[in-house]
């Protein structure tokens, strides 16, 4: 039987908590059964996404914030909110296409892209701070 | 994330192994950056050993070709997992790396 897994971490704002945070993820999604390209790719990739927004551009790398990340993870869908300390941005106007031919060469703007790639559905809102929901259905 | 070099005749090959994230990505493009300084002209980026690339990754390989080539050289790559190879195809960097199946088929391809 799977379990459901429900976690609610606060952390300081550095990047390299990143990479132990989408470890943890990962683990509660393969206990729920998620497919394998799934939790190789589009949880671990896309996480990696709203962690590094919210800690480089929402806290903008600022001492002594922190980042708020909660997890709902089901047989049938994961749910992640992702909250920083920042005033938040316009998830449609920041999204660009890093596929054109003026894009294609540039160092950056594919964090959002890919976010909105590799999961069902991205929300941004305000809740206490400013928040980034990404669910992603179980396959 | 930990990365060997290896030197094939005037081929310098870089082995990824684990994550190529936002936390980790400067190590990458400055060990890169360090042979091209040195001499480097091609450089093969091998990835058979790697987990996930996310968005900074993809741009540090941008990057990086995109200095090798102004030198006269090129950057090159190995070795993608199908996650990998995903990526590529949906950010379209597919059309702008030359990717090779094998490090043996890369490293004739310079």
């Amino acid at each position: 039987m799977a379990s459901n897994a429900a976690l609610d971490l606060r952390f300081p704002s550095d990047v390299q908590q990143i990479e132990g945070i989408v470890a943890q993820v990962v683990r509660s999604c393969r206990a729920c059964r998620f497919a394998g390209r799934q939790l190789s790719l589009n949880v671990p990739v896309a996480l990696t996404e709203a962690l590094s927004n919210a800690i480089l551009r929402g806290n903008g790398e600022g001492a002594g914030k922190h980042v708020r990340l909660r997890a709902d993870v089901t047989e049938l869908r994961l749910v992640l909110e992702v909250e920083d300390e920042g005033e938040g941005f316009d998830l449609e106007a920041c999204t660009q296409d890093p596929t054109t031919s003026e894009n294609l060469a540039r160092e950056d703007g594919r964090g959002l892209f890919l976010m909105r790639s590799l999961m069902d559905r991205v929300e941004r809102f305000r809740g206490d701070g400013n928040v980034v929901r990404l669910t992603l259905l179980r396959r | 994330m930990s990365l060997q070099v290896i030197k094939h005749g005037d081929v310098v090959v870089v082995e990824v192994d684990g994550q190529l994230i936002v936390g980790n990505r400067q190590e990458l493009k400055q060990r890169v950056l360090d042979e091209a300084e040195a001499g480097a002209r091609k450089v093969l980026i091998d990835f058979a050993k790697a987990g996930y690339i996310d968005s900074s990754g993809l741009g540090v390989l941008v990057s990086l070709a995109k200095r090798l080539r102004e030198l006269g050289g090129d950057l090159r790559l190995a070795n993608l997992n199908d996650d990998l190879q995903t990526l590529f195809e949906l950010t379209k960097l597919d059309s702008l790396f030359q990717i090779a199946d094998t490090r043996e088929r890369a490293l004739e391809s310079f």
